[in-house]
């Protein structure tokens, strides 16, 4: 997994509720081989190009205040829908490192984690007062996270707080790899199976047709 | 002290408590569509191995082509399909090919071949595993990293999610679906509603409705937000597995009932929240919008947008191309596309055929049925509905996901109406600028015999 620690980087306000994963990253792409680490030029396809092919000047990411943006600021429900990873991997691939919402799909905010990319739920009146400072600019667009701290820094300067499940964090924080912690495990594991076993036989299919 | 059948299912599946509410749990069934074998591949290449082979289910859904003889199938879905026969061999997992009698969309085909158990714990790459949840199983969508996971250690680790009860009230008036009811469910909750809750859905209106129809209605717990939906089992259930193939047999079955009959929620059990919904006045639902949330009964009018800045019901009708405050009623429209692992099942196939019989599709729509298994397809043949979709002007096609999600190719246009019984309406969803109506199976052929958004209730219907 890949590690987050600290984070400080353009933030770009995206306050629509409901981005879902089709949205964030579409079908095609997905089963027609295109590699994970080119999936970037795919993400938000929707919202970023215009019905000819062409990049819409009007769309936050591809505005040049918001070039280098590494965080999104977005609304509630962000990623809510389909269990495909690649909703991530698209969004790593535009350069995105964390996203700031009032709530997110929960299979998406999950797989966010095993990528190195951090959710961050926030208030729906502090997301909307994030995303209105960004969209101004008089201190300019940028956000800090402190994983760690568990810390946000808005850009006046306002330290926020945030929670993440304590295990999802020290995962980020160490980069663990999640296969091996469990398989740590194992004994456990195939003494639950032992006594599963006789319990529930039919859980492991004992009579086969 | 009571407990839910979620409080059930969890403590029997917990090996170890982790901190902050996790625990590490173990899968009892891991379902793997065609995207699996990509996931398989990445496995080996990390020198890992599939810790339970046995416990493993495979049917290629997604990436086929559903046309007659699966002519046209991409040559990416055909890659998808190689991949997944090598991957199955080298790992030694049970493959129901496109081929064998049952292949079928990994949902449809689990239930129907006695896989998913009540007690048991299912997961599958994709997020409408919940529909498994309508047996008494904790059932639940993961993501590809998720997926090598499970495969490597037949485990999960999950955060407890708080549980929440649906009590549907009162009976469903005729001509109104499971469909139509969750549809109404979410509408009126919203798709955030279920963020991390497991939702068990309970009354009097559950213990009447049929398997499938508890399948369509935890199929869309996850267009709810929620982790998973669940149904206590009860006699329906039982009846339901007894005679499927993988369901226990002698003894085992005898010992799985009783094991079974102390899973529903106890009298007195508390949830995190309970809701009630009353169900009496629900008419046949479509969606007018870009998410299940935005959904009327037929003959209502579409929302006005009333502001809050985030301009999504006017974005949502702008890209479906309505007028706010619209009926639906009447609306022409181009395709319609009868499938998906929410209502691709016999009961789904019979209501459709009842709306088509003896009628026409109408000029210049193009009308699909695509059976969610071979299973299911058999079985409908075996009745003469495969003649009266076929008589009427339907293609009926080789089972699979098709439509639904467009993984395979199979599209509907951009800028053209679709009534389809599927799951999501999202921007482009069934194909870049396709406009989707998501409805109940006989609403979708109602729309198909008319050439409109119709009010199924309004055509007379033979027994």
């Amino acid at each position: 997994m890949n590690r987050f620690t600290t984070l400080h980087g353009t933030a770009a306000p995206l306050p629509l509720d409901n981005v879902d994963t089709d949205m964030i990253i579409r079908v095609e792409p997905l089963f027609s081989g295109v590699p994970r680490e080119q999936l970037g030029a795919h993400a938000l396809a929707a919202l970023r190009y215009r019905p000819d092919g062409s990049a819409d000047p009007d769309f936050v990411l591809n505005r040049p205040e918001y070039a280098d943006a590494t965080i999104l600021v977005t609304g509630s429900n962000f990623g809510c829908g389909s269990s495909r990873e690649g909703a991530v991997w698209a969004l790593a691939g535009l350069g995105i490192r964390a996203v700031v919402a009032p709530g997110f799909g929960e299979i998406f905010f999950n797989n966010c984690f095993e990528n190195g990319l951090l959710p961050i739920r926030l208030a729906a009146n502090i997301v909307r007062r994030l995303q209105r400072q960004l969209a101004e600019g008089l201190h300019g667009r940028r956000l800090g996270i402190d994983l760690e701290r568990c810390e946000l820094t808005a850009p006046d300067g306002e330290v926020l707080s945030f929670a993440v499940p304590r295990l999802k964090r020290e995962a980020l924080l160490e980069g663990l790899d999640s296969i091996a912690v469990t398989q740590k495990r194992d004994a456990r594991i195939a003494a639950y199976q032992d006594r599963e076993r006789q319990r529930r036989p039919w859980l492991f299919l004992v009579s086969k047709p | 002290m009571p407990a839910t059948l979620f409080d059930k299912l969890w403590t029997r599946h917990v090996i170890e408590s982790l901190d902050d509410g996790f625990a590490l749990l173990h899968v009892d069934r891991h379902y793997i569509t065609d995207a699996g074998g990509q996931h398989l591949a990445a496995l080996h290449r990390r020198g890992l191995r599939l810790r339970n082979p046995e416990l493993c289910f495979a049917s290629p859904d997604h990436a086929i082509g559903t046309a007659p003889g699966r002519i046209g199938t991409t040559e990416h879905g055909l890659r998808y399909l190689a991949d997944l026969r090598r991957e199955a061999r080298r790992h030694g997992i049970t493959l129901f090919d496109v081929d064998d009698e049952r292949q079928g969309i990994v949902h449809v085909m689990g239930p129907e071949q006695g896989l998913t158990l009540p007690g048991s714990l299912v997961v599958c790459a994709d997020s409408h595993t919940c529909t498994n949840g309508a047996y008494g199983a904790l059932a639940f969508g993961i993501g590809a990293s998720q997926f090598l996971h499970v495969a490597a250690t037949q485990t999960i680790v999950l955060q407890k999610p708080r549980t929440m009860r649906v009590w549907l009230d009162g009976r469903r008036a005729t001509g109104v679906t499971a469909k139509d009811v969750m549809l109404y469910v979410i509408g009126h909750l919203g798709t955030a509603a279920g963020n991390g809750y497991a939702v068990e859905y309970a009354g009097p209106a559950i213990r009447d409705m049929t398997m499938e129809e508890r399948m369509t209605l935890c199929n869309l717990a996850v267009e709810m937000g929620a982790r998973c939906g669940l149904i206590s089992p009860d006699d329906a259930t039982f009846e339901d597995l007894r005679p499927r193939p993988y369901a226990p047999k002698g003894d085992d079955w005898h010992r799985a009932v009783a094991d079974w009959r102390a899973l529903p929620t106890d009298p007195g059990a508390r949830f995190d929240v309970e809701l009630t919904i009353e169900i009496s006045e629900v008419a046949p639902q479509i969606t007018w919008g870009t998410s299940p949330q935005h959904v009327v009964g037929i003959g209502q009018a579409i929302p006005v947008d009333v502001g809050g800045g985030r301009n999504t019901v006017e974005a949502a009708q702008a890209y479906m191309g309505l007028r706010p405050g619209q009926s639906l009623e009447g609306l022409p429209i181009d395709y319609v596309f009868i499938g998906s692992c929410t209502n691709s099942r016999l009961s789904d196939l019979r209501a459709a055929a009842a709306v088509a019989r003896g009628r026409r599709v109408a000029p210049d729509v193009t009308a699909w049925v695509v059976p969610g298994s071979r299973a299911v397809s058999r079985a409908a043949e075996a009745e003469g509905l495969d003649r009266i979709f076929r008589d009427a002007g339907f293609e009926w096609r080789e089972p699979g996901c098709s439509m639904c999600l467009a993984a395979n190719g199979e599209t509907v246009p951009a800028g053209k109406r679709a009534v389809s019984t599927s799951n999501r309406n999202f921007v482009g969803r069934q194909g870049p600028g396709a406009r989707t109506h998501l409805a109940s199976p006989a609403m979708a052929a109602a729309a198909a015999v008319t050439g409109r958004i119709t009010d199924v209730r309004q055509l007379s219907i033979l027994p």
